[in-house]
């Protein structure tokens, strides 16, 4: 089509003709018949370096965008039932919420556990309690995402062997494990060993999958949760690809090659309420992850600089007053996401200001992500946002002032990113900088300079009846209990003493990787919290310093 | 109103801290003095902290959908010491909840989107009302 073979439109056009293309009718609602991707034959592309205007080629013309719906309550019956649905309704991957004792490595029968079990996730203590969770889902063809950090090295391992156990060898399994360690201690705080002891684990997590696990993603790094905790925007993407940096230093000092781990690396941005800032955001995130990925660490294989994110829309941006009208924000944020080129999404469900969704608010939610990809005809065309001096704009100064952000952090650690990440943490720098945005925000909130529809203005209506919210009982955590108590009873006590012992014995030497020993104990049905409070012994406990 | 000291807590597992530190800011801006004892505290520390700095009041922040078992736990080791100090409640609450909790003890109830000016009223009311009674 084009005279100049070598030019970027050339490239672009032959890399997009060796891409499959989904059935779909490529015009306008009118009939005007729509290109995949516009812009002048030497400018940039999608699929090409530095990505500013998405990972691939073709973007959602071969494939939409993975509805990833995150669920998790009560016992992992309840939730594979919840999963079922999910994928009946036409889900496309699976994200499983784990409950605060999970993600503290607790046990549902810890004193600490009280009040807690199931509630915000679902509740997994042993390799018992994952055979449920994803009874009769066929993990090679689903792929699964899992939301876990400080013992993602033990809870990955207990899905390795419930996978084994049901047949599917660990080479077949595809999915992300978030294992996103360094954003706990900056923001999530769901922390339990000090940082250099958890840097270790995810260490052993990368090597692990990289030489056994070609499909699966090793960490998701991730900036939701930093802007949740109140970050800016610039703070969300600046924090979370020094982290990713971070990654990157820890897997290369440890002897990997940059391209045989890099590809596995994947992030998981916020979705925010201003819809032009988060587009720059998605956009900058990007370039600026190809261009240290090529030029600082040495990257030659295309997807090691290909920045692919997960998205999900606010939490933070939902109000308990007008409930209903959150279906607009989420529908706003979401829109952001796919214009930014998300790889997939999840969108909140409208009652999550107050508790966990029901299932008919998590179907709306659902229904949002299907409004967009096939009604509004979004996802004909890539990047389309590019190209407007608005968005490149504000792409251009999003990615400059991040860049002085990595700058701070170099130079805190002497020149390693990975130094700096830890260094800003342990004297929190991080938590600091994200607690001031986040009470800045409300004070422009308060002094009426931002108006939140039902909050401070627009309040006609909050009065009305609430909607309908899903209640959990105690009786999970009773269920739960007695579950847990059974497996106790039921396992070979010998057999997880043997294994808890040798983990003990692996985790004093730093240069031994703890995955296949976990693999072993989580065979012998030792539990999360037995696994956990024995490399506790040997790492200790993070505690962090209380500031405002 | 000034010089009022207020502990404010984060009790149980649940790490989000946006709302504790926010609140304690507004609370500190207006002239209450502010105690923060950090993550991950039981009834009983946070109790027993409350008792040693001779707290006015105690702000609970939740978000993790414990607050049925732990705000009432933090109330009873409160009167447990003898002392009368009431717990103030933040965060996703739902309104089915709220009968329950005045019943256990609560002294008040702030639930997701309360104004800062709001927030230290509510707050003035629970001191006011327990220097009364």
């Amino acid at each position: 089509m084009s005279a100049d073979t070598n030019s970027p439109r050339s490239q672009w056009e032959a890399a997009f003709n060796a891409s499959p293309t989904r059935d779909a009718e490529y015009t306008t609602l009118s009939g005007i018949p729509l290109d995949p991707v516009y812009g002048p034959e030497d400018g940039d592309f999608p699929g090409q370096y530095p990505y500013t205007r998405g990972p691939y080629a073709s973007m959602y013309r071969s494939r939409l965008w993975t509805m990833r719906m995150f669920a998790g309550f009560g016992t992992a019956e309840d939730t594979n039932w919840r999963f079922k649905e999910i994928i009946k309704a036409g889900g496309t991957g699976l994200s499983t919420a784990f409950d605060m004792p999970t993600l503290l490595g607790l046990d549902s029968d810890d004193p600490m556990s009280l009040g807690e079990v199931g509630r915000c996730g679902v509740a997994v203590d042993s390799l018992s309690d994952m055979e449920d969770l994803y009874a009769g889902i066929d993990l090679g063809e689903v792929t699964t995402s899992m939301t876990i950090n400080s013992p993602a090295a033990v809870i990955f391992s207990m899905f390795i062997a419930q996978a084994e156990k049901a047949g599917v060898p660990r080479a077949r399994l595809g999915g992300t494990l978030q294992n996103d360690i360094l954003k706990e201690y900056q923001a999530q705080k769901e922390f339990v060993f000090p940082p250099r002891q958890s840097m270790r684990l995810v260490r052993d997590t990368i090597d692990f999958t990289a030489s056994e696990m070609p499909r699966w993603h090793s960490v998701s790094i991730s900036g939701y949760h930093i802007r949740e905790a109140g970050s800016t925007a610039v703070e969300e993407l600046a924090f979370t690809l020094a982290n990713g940096f971070a990654y990157v230093e820890l897997a290369l000092a440890a002897g990997l090659d940059v391209d045989a781990f890099a590809p596995r690396l994947s992030f998981f941005f916020n979705a925010h309420i201003d819809f032009f800032e988060e587009i720059a955001k998605y956009r900058a995130a990007r370039r600026i992850w190809a261009r240290w990925m090529k030029e600082r660490y040495g990257a030659t294989d295309p997807r090691s600089m290909q920045c692919r994110f997960h998205t999900q829309t606010a939490g933070v941006s939902l109000t308990a007053q007008q409930p209903e009208v959150n279906i607009a924000r989420t529908a706003i944020e979401a829109l952001a996401g796919v214009l930014g080129g998300t790889q997939s999404l999840h969108t909140n469900s409208m009652d999550e200001a107050l508790a966990l969704p029901t299932e008919k608010a998590a179907r709306i939610a659902l229904r949002t992500q299907q409004v967009i990809a096939h009604e509004t005809n979004v996802a004909h065309v890539a990047d389309p946002l590019g190209g407007s001096y608005y968005v490149e704009s504000l792409t251009d100064e999003v990615e400059r002032q991040a860049e002085e952000i990595f700058a701070h952090l170099e130079s805190l650690g002497n020149g390693s990113l990975l130094e700096g990440v830890i260094t800003g943490i342990e004297e929190n720098w991080f938590q600091g900088r994200i607690s001031d945005s986040a009470y800045d925000l409300e004070r422009r909130l308060n002094a009426g300079q931002r108006i939140t529809v039902g909050v401070n203005g627009f309040q006609d209506g909050n009065e009305e009846d609430q909607i309908q919210l899903l209640r959990i009982t105690n009786e999970d955590e009773q269920r739960q209990r007695k579950r847990l108590d059974s497996v106790r009873s039921d396992r070979s006590q010998e057999a997880v003493d043997a294994a808890l012992a040798k983990l003990r014995t692996e985790a004093e030497d730093p240069e031994i990787n703890l995955m296949p020993t976990l693999i072993e104990a989580s065979r012998a049905y030792a539990t999360v919290g037995e696994m956990m409070s024995t490399m506790a012994g040997v790492f200790g406990r993070h505690v962090e310093v209380p500031s405002i | 109103m000034s010089g009022e000291r207020i502990l404010v807590a984060k009790v149980g597992l649940d790490g989000h801290d946006r709302g504790v530190k926010v609140v304690a800011r507004i609370l500190r801006d207006a002239g209450y003095e502010v105690i923060y004892t950090g993550l991950f505290q039981t009834p009983e520390t946070v109790a027993a902290a409350a008792v040693d700095e001779d707290a006015d009041a105690i702000g609970l922040s939740m978000l993790s959908g414990a607050h049925m078992t732990l705000a009432p736990l933090v109330v009873e080791a409160v009167r447990a010491r003898g002392a009368d100090i009431p717990v103030i409640l933040g965060g996703t609450v739902p309104d089915h909840d709220l009968e329950e909790l005045r019943e256990k003890g609560v002294a008040a109830v702030l639930t997701p989107g309360t104004t800062a000016e709001d927030i230290i009223k509510e707050v003035q009311q629970v001191l006011d009302g327990s220097q009364v009674g």
